[in-house]
């Protein structure tokens, strides 16, 4: 431990992951492998604490110490890692936002995803198999036109498929010109696509790890206190006080909570989010399809099931479940879809806890509480952004200013107006 | 399913009869164009979301279409009580001695 003062702190020896490694511990009986990251006890005091080890937490820790040479980080998590919404969402990976700050911020998330397993020396298993959302009447059209041109402008990939060319595309998608709410087109982004979020909340940890992060999990945080001259001191924890000078609350649900415990109110509600996975079926569903009208959104996992989602119950609840009802609505229009499914039987749905702002854009920067870093307001659309969060988090508390690509996400645009209104542009909570 | 006891008409129902309607108790201000940016702020976009007890409305929109508001736990999702829109929130205290 003493170690982590020096230049360079070096964290625990780990196994670099390769075929020849694989092939080596095969033929050991794997009886070699080393610990994927060390469960660590916490210090008096760490340079910078991150409150959440989701994959936005761990990441921001990652890239601290990757790109900012800060490795005394804390990530502190008050129940197991990537537990949280990193474990509970559908992975789905899109940039296809229609204004010019949230495009930019989720492409930077994109370009982020394209490299991660390499860099992270983890297989997060990134599947660029294409996003598809289905217009269904004359206002979806336009509408989805409207989004492909913006982004075309603003150099983020997405296009236009007729009816057919949707078909094509995917298969399973009943065109019938008889159905209740008939494809007209569809926009698609082909950058777009799944990972498997396990293994991203893993990737993140173990790379931060290496580079001497303490990963401190069953520790809930219970508030932050403030100094005499009103900045951040540390964090109170289930195991005692922990000092810093930067504590950074990415806590997905529970934000406003912890963020109450400064004397900071947000601007955000919290709403379960559901999804369900079916029985593992083979191979029959190629890419991700999302239909805002009809509102729910599809794909298979490789393990086969049919990973099924759709919007947040409607009212504010912490309960990590969410109500029945919404999943009644979610596979209705699962089947009025795909009716090639309406015989599947579901296997298990749960809910994560969604912190949803007014704009339904996320809040990413400094705060009025001098130390005290936010990343939080992603609603229901946290995970693609894992990567371009973090990095940008690590950025904006190593130089305490916000990069050119969060400025805009600041908290003060609910006091000023400037709003990023994503809640008008999609018409439903995407 | 969560039932909710609609206090108009007196039953308690399924979610499904009910719209929800935000967090309660938030007046609107009586003289507008005296508020800072801050205090429009606090109005329009500050939340309570608490962890916990929560008074909020809720809408009989199957029903008698009536607004009421209700409090309710935020984890357990349990229903304390249900009241007609206007009254003040009642006192928790005295709602759990009466159980």
């Amino acid at each position: 431990m003493e170690h982590r003062n020096e230049a360079i702190p070096k964290g625990p020896v780990m196994t670099h992951f390769s075929a020849m490694s694989l092939l080596k511990n095969a033929l050991t009986g794997n009886k070699n492998w080393t610990e994927q990251w060390p469960d660590a006890q916490p210090k008096k005091e760490y340079d910078v604490i991150i409150v959440g080890a989701g994959g936005h937490g761990l990441g921001a820790a990652y890239y601290l110490a990757k790109e900012h040479g800060i490795t005394n980080v804390a990530v502190i998590e008050k129940g197991w890692l990537g537990g949280g919404n990193t474990g509970r969402n559908t992975t789905i990976i899109r940039s296809n936002y229609l204004y010019d700050e949230s495009a930019k911020l989720y492409d930077h998330a994109l370009d982020l995803w394209d490299n991660l397993s390499t860099e992270l020396n983890y297989n997060i298993m990134y599947s660029k198999r294409g996003v598809m959302m289905l217009a269904h009447n004359v206002h979806d059209v336009q509408s989805f036109q409207r989004h492909i041109h913006s982004n075309q402008l603003n150099g983020v990939d997405n296009r236009w498929l007729t009816t057919a060319e949707a078909k094509a595309f995917c298969p399973p998608l009943n065109v019938s010109p008889d159905a209740r709410y008939p494809v007209m087109g569809a926009a698609l982004q082909m950058r777009a696509g799944t990972a498997r979020h396990d293994a991203v909340a893993w990737g993140y940890a173990r790379a931060a790890a290496k580079r001497g992060v303490d990963i401190i999990q069953n520790c809930p945080v219970i508030s932050i206190r403030r100094g005499a001259d009103g900045s951040v001191e540390g964090v109170e924890t289930a195991k005692g006080f922990i000092r810093a000078k930067k504590v950074a609350v990415s806590a997905a649900g529970h934000t406003s909570v912890i963020m109450q415990t400064a004397g900071v109110k947000m601007p955000l509600e919290s709403y379960p989010l559901q999804a369900l996975v079916s029985e593992p079926i083979k191979p029959i569903f190629p890419c991700v399809v999302m239909s805002n009208t009809v509102h729910a959104y599809i794909s298979q996992s490789d393990k086969g099931e049919l990973v099924i989602g759709s919007g947040t119950d409607q009212y504010v609840s912490y309960s990590q479940r969410g109500g029945l009802p919404l999943i009644e609505h979610t596979v209705a229009a699962i089947c009025e879809v795909f009716p090639i499914f309406n015989r599947m039987r579901m296997l298990r749905k749960w809910g994560g806890i969604v912190d949803v702002t007014p704009d339904r854009s996320a809040i990413l920067g400094k705060t009025p509480v001098k130390g005290l870093y936010v990343n939080c307001g992603w609603g229901t659309g946290g995970f693609k952004a894992t990567p371009g969060a973090a990095h940008l988090l690590a950025w904006t508390v190593a130089k305490d200013e916000p990069h050119k690509l969060n400025a805009p996400f600041t908290l003060e645009r609910f006091t000023t107006g400037r709003l990023i209104d994503e809640a008008a542009a999609a018409a439903v909570a995407h | 399913m969560l039932l909710i006891n609609c206090p108009y008409c007196d039953d308690a129902l399924p979610e499904l009869e009910f719209a929800y309607a935000g967090e309660a108790h938030i007046a609107r201000p009586a003289d507008p164009s005296k508020l800072s940016d801050e205090e429009w702020r606090d109005f329009l976009f500050i939340r309570s979301n608490p962890r916990g007890l929560h008074a909020e409305r809720w809408r009989h929109i199957h029903g008698c279409g009536r607004f009421f508001n209700a409090l309710r736990d935020t984890v357990s999702d349990r229903f304390l009580t249900t009241y007609p829109a206007g009254q003040p929130r009642p006192d928790v205290t005295k709602l759990e001695a009466a159980e």
